[in-house]
């Protein structure tokens, strides 16, 4: 018997809690049905429904699902959606068939945070802003080529939540960069050839960050790892009126070169590792970050994933894995990632 | 207007779409073997009362436990509970406090009068059942769910066996033990108490189908000990059933033990409660190496007891023993030093074990005895058809909880052999290990300890020194249930599947995989907490 | 109401006497006079229940049009030149997904080199968008052709181009009678959209079709191109019958009666060419002029019988095929396929150089008697460009 567990502890003042799996599962039949997530609803509104051509293992798929069905609890049903052009698009409306639940308009790749701000100033001009617009997209389509319609969308402050679901490259064409490609990885136009393999370590393209210098009501990130964090964030944003940002990582297997059961685990190592910083901010000002609960190394993430296989072998590149660690550490000093309360867990 | 061709698609026109036809490998949903049903002596399907305890159905939760073992309450205090022991749980915090929960149940179930009916069918057959200690009340106990008429005879006069009259009442109240007895009793069991049986085959004759031995290991282990006439030497057995019988014994002020297991412990201990100023155990090894449960060895210290590891008895004498020093050798076995002292003591208790004393069985003593215990093939009967044995008396373990047990597989192939078939046990050897769950999802939550009695007076009187849970710490201590490799319906398979092939069939249905949509990505596999999900591959 | 008035300001009237509910624009000159006029409109409560965004970019500002026009809302924009060439990706998109998104093209040179007068390469080059195109001659038809575009455009469930020449007719002053609000009423009623985003009734826009259906989806669309012309047609009677003018149509013919020469042109050159005509005829020439509103889709059969009586045809042209000629010939002469009737081209008004009586005088006179090359550049200072063209070959 451990010597601490000699130690005489009074319970009985304290609330029952769950604590089987406390709030990091998707439900539990022990919650109330307003403690659960909605994903764990038997009736949830499915925005994204099955027979949708996602990859097996699609983090865009999850992540999308994840965020309308937050978005339409929020909204009592009422958004619509815009989406850009790539793998979300191309999976979910192939001719005959759309998996989409909701009102949805895809127009192009880089315009779709202008036609969301144009589906807005319709009901505004309607008078329906009961009904809430939802813009979204894939990395390339938000931070490269979109990128100007999105920063005009914030600057003016349109009524619309642009969700990015971020798979770090272009998937849909064949896993090309993007400006959101990761420094090191390899891609089908950064391949893991020559002194320095994969994608450089260039200044990187922060989106959040830049949403955030607009001053906008609302940025956050999220994962598909963390359900219930993304569900809230959605659900804080849907609060807001205005233009609100959620940059949510989903990781893709077969651009990533990962296992189709790791989406999720991957996701988990990319917070836990601080390579990829789960925060949320108000009015360009961080309000608050998601502390990591059992920190990993970034090697750990990494090796999960062929695109960084080049840094294992032939040989070990020590030098670019201490980069990204690098790069991770400053993710979790600059977010306070380790805070105290947390720590050791 | 007509909406555009093709442009435009309608609602639920993807479902058309049956991805399932990708698939390589589909998940499954399995019940898979928890390390503590795994560890269980007495076969309790612990992972399935504690699931149904978290809801606070603790009836139910108490009926599931039954099923396997009829005495919660008393194994709430007296199991050793070798599930905690390889309990996953302990590797992410600490054990989950099965033991403790057990007892809340036992014991909630005492205070709300729950009672066990007997059989809706008679079988018309009947079974003999030799000693009322715990393999022969588990015995009964299943018999009789059975439909099968029991009869119980023991020569004391209350049932109980060891559990009266080996383990002391600070322990085990005798109030819980019989009230867990009475309920068996009011199933329908015949109790024939102070009646000593001495030809088990007459028995048969008497109109029994079979009969199953338990009469357990009661004789107390002799040493040869040189000792002077004036020295007093007791048996602890006999000393802890003379207290049960209310006839106290003579211990004087200092009283030494000689052992090392749990029957030394509670010897001592109760011969402080008997008023000894000092109680001193003697053990020839170390604390690590001894018999005894741990937490008896922890309690007894805390009430004062003393130990004197790695030392042996040379010699007993008036007042006082002559002991030497040990020492371990490479292999961990103690070998004398040379070097000796002086004990004072009144009285010296040798707990050095038990042995089955066969002289019970008078004439049926024919039936094959080996290394001093009865063996029995693997439906426990033994050399004689219809004459079944279990409990201390068999090779095993010799514990309450294995004990129950035997009563209860020895039941069951009774009931196979009285009906001339045979009990096919379902096997399920695919036991689950840590590493096998995703532990993320569990929160840190550190087990419950039961309050205990403060060592300073309880071991002036036999008040119960360990407390039970409440409700609320119960229910807590039964949540931290990582529920190895059975689903508890967390949800997370139906959250994370990205093909929506998840169907949530409400609660305490589970789920099921649609099919037509299962890409086979595996991520509910790789999501699900307790490892109750499986890809296999699928044609 | 009949006013003295810049033809940006007759436009942006109009257009908020259609009761836009959404309108976008980027500025670019010279359409920039029609949305501030717009902007105003909006900003002092004139156009109530209007929403007017100021984007990022033309092709932001096209965006916006697609999704206010998917959500139900009658929507507006403007643009010319670079502007056009920056939104086409959703110009070709609008007329895709179906949107009748009504927008003005203040006609512009493109660059390079840059440019910022008129001539009709920028709308010429959209002249496959699958968009419908109307040339206004006037600030007065421009204006009229705004109430009209609104009509065809939700009737047919495709956008409109409303082209008018930059600064020619956007910055000049005019009488114009601006349609008033009770006539627009009466001619355009609500928009009634083919299909709407609306939660109570979730479909998907903008699916991704294959080989399997792309050209039946494509068939299609060209025979809602083919049934504009009749509803072309007819929203002009219907104009004429509210506003009492004649106003819109497809081709609008000037002294055809025995005219065996036929000048073609579409927009504002036509006030010009019209004046040599009515010259030309004082002097006993047989010659008349057919001006094309509805390039797009392009009336061949009625072109081909307003054609019935000529000889030969001269297509005066803003806009031209590198290495090719004329656009507007090639659509002529598929018209008079068959025919004995001849075809001469010319290229006048590039950039915003003037297009002078004299100089159409000239070319006419030389024209009706054959005596014209097939494709001339008129006013062309030939002796430059050979110069030039020798010089950069290091001759």
């Amino acid at each position: 018997m451990k010597l601490r567990e000699r130690l005489v502890i009074k319970l009985s003042t304290n609330p029952v809690k769950f604590y089987q799996v406390g709030s990091f599962a998707v439900g539990n039949r022990l919650l109330s049905a307003e403690d659960r997530s909605i994903q764990s609803d038997p009736d949830r509104t499915n925005a994204l429904t099955s027979g949708h051509r996602a990859c097996q293992g699609c983090g865009e798929a999850l992540g999308a699902r994840y965020a309308l069905d937050a978005a339409m609890r929020a909204s009592g049903e009422k958004i619509i959606a815009v989406n850009a052009t790539g793998c979300l698009e191309v999976f979910s409306t192939p001719y005959p068939e759309s998996s989409w639940r909701i009102p949805w308009l895809h127009s192009l790749f880089g315009n779709a945070p202008a036609v969301a701000t144009g589906v807005a100033a319709a009901l505004k001009a309607q008078g329906r802003t009961d009904i809430r617009v939802v813009g979204q997209g894939g990395d390339g389509a938000t931070v490269d080529i979109g990128f100007g319609a999105l920063s005009g969308m914030f600057e003016r402050n349109d009524d619309v939540l642009y969700i990015c679901y971020d798979n770090e490259a272009y998937m849909n064409t064949g896993v090309q960069r993007s400006g959101a490609t990761p420094p090191a990885a390899r891609t089908a136009t950064t391949q893991a050839v020559g002194e320095n393999p994969g994608n450089v370590f260039g200044q990187g393209k922060n989106l959040p960050r830049i949403a955030m210098a607009h001053e906008i009501p609302y940025v956050a990130t999220a994962t598909v790892a963390d359900l219930r964090d993304l569900e809230a964030k959605v659900t804080k944003a849907m609060s807001f009126r205005g233009a609100r940002y959620i940059h949510v990582l989903v990781p893709c297997p077969l651009g990533w070169g990962s296992q189709s059961c790791d989406t999720i685990k991957i996701a988990r190592l990319a917070t836990q590792s601080g390579l990829f910083p789960v925060f949320e901010a108000e009015h360009g000002e961080v309000v608050a970050s998601t502390p990591i609960r059992k920190r990993e190394s970034v090697e750990e993430y990494l090796k999960l994933q062929v695109r960084y296989s080049h840094l294992f072998s032939p040989s070990r590149r020590d030098d670019v894995i201490d980069h990204l660690q690098a790069i991770a550490d400053k993710n979790i000093a600059r977010y306070n990632l380790m805070s105290t309360e947390n720590e050791g867990q | 207007m007509e909406k555009p061709f093709a442009i435009t698609l309608n609602l639920n026109s993807s479902l058309a779409n049956h991805t399932g036809s990708w698939r390589v490998e589909k998940p499954e949903y399995v019940h898979r073997m928890p390390p503590c049903n795994n560890a269980c002596p007495a076969g309790e399907n612990i992972q399935n009362w504690l699931y149904i305890a978290e809801d606070g159905s603790y009836e139910a939760a108490w009926r599931a436990l039954i099923e396997e073992n009829p005495f919660p309450a008393i194994m709430g205090r007296v199991c050793y509970h070798p599930c905690q022991s390889v309990c996953n749980r302990a590797e992410l915090d600490e054990a989950v406090g099965i033991n403790s929960v057990e007892r809340f149940l036992g014991d909630h179930a005492i205070e709300k009068g729950w009672s066990i009916p007997g059989p809706s069918v008679e079988s018309g057959l009947k079974v003999l059942i030799i000693g009322a200690g715990p393999a022969g009340l588990s015995a009964a106990y299943h018999l009789r769910r059975l439909g099968h008429g029991v009869t119980v005879r023991d020569a004391t006069h209350a049932p109980g066996g060891m559990m009266r009259y080996g383990i002391p009442k600070y322990r085990l109240p005798r109030e819980v033990l019989d009230a867990e007895i009475a309920r068996v009793k009011d199933m329908g069991v015949v109790f024939e108490m102070n009646t000593r049986v001495d030809d088990v085959h007459e028995a048969l004759n008497e109109g029994f189908n079979a009969v199953f031995l338990a009469i357990g290991a009661q004789l107390s282990k002799r040493a040869y000990i040189p000792a002077s006439e004036a020295a007093r030497i007791l048996d602890a057995i006999k000393v802890l059933h003379d207290v049960e019988d209310g006839n106290q014994p003579l211990l004087g002020r200092k009283v030494v033990v000689y052992g090392g297991g749990n029957t030394a412990m509670d010897v001592a201990r109760t011969a402080k409660r008997l008023g000894a100023e000092e109680a001193i155990i003697v053990y020839r090894r170390t604390r690590d190496k001894a018999p005894a449960n741990d937490e008896e060895i922890t309690e007894a210290l805390e009430e004062g007891i003393l130990v004197k590891w790695l030392s042996t008895v040379k010699h007993a004498g008036d007042k006082h023993l002559e002991i030497e020093k040990m020492a371990l050798d490479e292999n961990g076995f103690p070998q004398p030093t040379g070097e000796f002292e002086t004990l004072e003591a009144d009285s010296l208790i040798l707990a050095l074990g038990q042995e089955v004393d066969f002289s019970l069985l008078g004439n049926s003593a024919d039936l094959d005895t080996k290394d001093g215990t009865m063996p029995v093939d693997a439906t426990m009967m033994t050399s004689h058809p219809g004459i079944f044995a279990g409990g201390d008396m068999i090779p095993a373990e010799r514990t309450v909880t294995t004990g129950v047990g035997h009563g209860k597989k020895a039941a069951r192939n009774i009931d196979a052999w009285l009906r001339k078939t045979t009990y096919e046990k379902i096997e399920n050897n695919d036991l689950v290990t840590f590493d096998q769950l995703n532990t993320w999802y569990y929160t840190d939550a550190p087990h419950v300890v039961r309050e205990r009695l403060e060592a300073t007076r309880r071991a002036k009187d036999f008040s119960e020194v360990v407390k039970g849970l409440d409700e609320s710490n119960a229910l807590y201590e039964a949540r931290r249930c990582m529920s190895c490799g059975n689903c508890f319906e967390c949800d997370n398979c139906f959250g994370v599947c990205p093909d929506n092939a998840i169907i949530k069939l409400g609660p305490g249905n589970g789920f099921e995989i649609n099919l037509d949509y299962c890409k086979g990505c595996g991520i509910c596999v790789s999501e699900c907490p307790s490892s109750s999900i499986v890809m296999v591959p699928d044609k | 109401m009949l006013r003295q008035v810049e033809g940006s300001k007759a436009v942006a009237d109009t257009v908020a006497a259609c009761r836009p509910q959404v309108i976008c624009a980027y500025p670019i000159s010279p359409q920039t006079h029609i949305v501030e006029g717009l902007s105003q409109l909006v900003k002092n409560s004139s156009l109530l229940g209007c929403e007017f965004i100021n984007v990022e970019s033309e092709f932001a500002a096209m965006s916006v049009a697609i999704g206010a026009s998917a959500t139900g809302a009658r929507t507006y924009t403007a643009t010319a030149s670079q502007g056009l060439l920056y939104m086409v990706e959703a110009v070709y998109n609008a007329s895709g997904l179906g949107l009748p998104i009504v927008m003005t093209v203040a006609n512009r040179a493109i660059g390079a080199p840059i440019n910022i007068w008129n001539d009709h390469s920028d709308s010429m080059s959209q002249r496959d968008s699958g968009w419908i195109q109307l040339y206004a001659e006037t600030n007065q038809e421009a204006a009229d052709l705004h109430v009209q575009a609104f009509k065809i455009a939700e009737e047919l469930s495709l956008p409109v181009m409303v082209c008018m020449d930059g600064f020619i007719l956007t910055h000049a002053y005019e009488r114009v009678d601006v349609p008033d609000q009770d006539q627009v009423d009466r001619y355009l009623p609500p928009f009634t959209p083919r299909q709407v985003l609306d939660p109570t009734d979730p479909l998907s826009i903008g699916a991704m079709v294959g080989p399997e259906a792309f050209t039946e989806v494509k068939y299609m669309s060209h025979m809602k191109n083919l049934q504009a012309l009749d509803v072309i047609a007819q929203a002009g009677d219907d104009f004429t019958a509210i506003f009492n003018r004649d106003s819109g149509g497809l081709l609008r013919g000037y002294k055809l009666a025995g005219a065996e020469t036929v000048i073609i042109a579409l927009g504002s050159v036509l006030g010009t060419i019209k004046d040599v005509v009515d010259e030309m005829r004082a002097d006993g020439l047989p010659i008349g002029v057919l001006g094309i509103i509805a390039f797009r889709p392009f009336p061949f059969e009625l072109l081909r019988n307003m054609l019935s009586g000529a000889k030969r045809v001269v297509v005066l042209e803003k806009a031209f095929q590198l290495g090719i000629g004329g656009i507007v010939i090639e659509n002529v002469r598929t018209s008079l396929r068959g025919t004995t009737t001849k075809d001469f081209n010319v290229i006048a008004g590039l950039g915003g150089r003037p297009i002078t009586k004299a100089s159409l005088r000239s070319y006419f006179d030389k024209a009706h008697y054959d005596n014209v090359a097939d494709l001339t550049f008129l006013d062309l200072d030939q002796q430059l460009a050979d110069h030039e063209i020798a010089r950069e070959a290091g001759n």
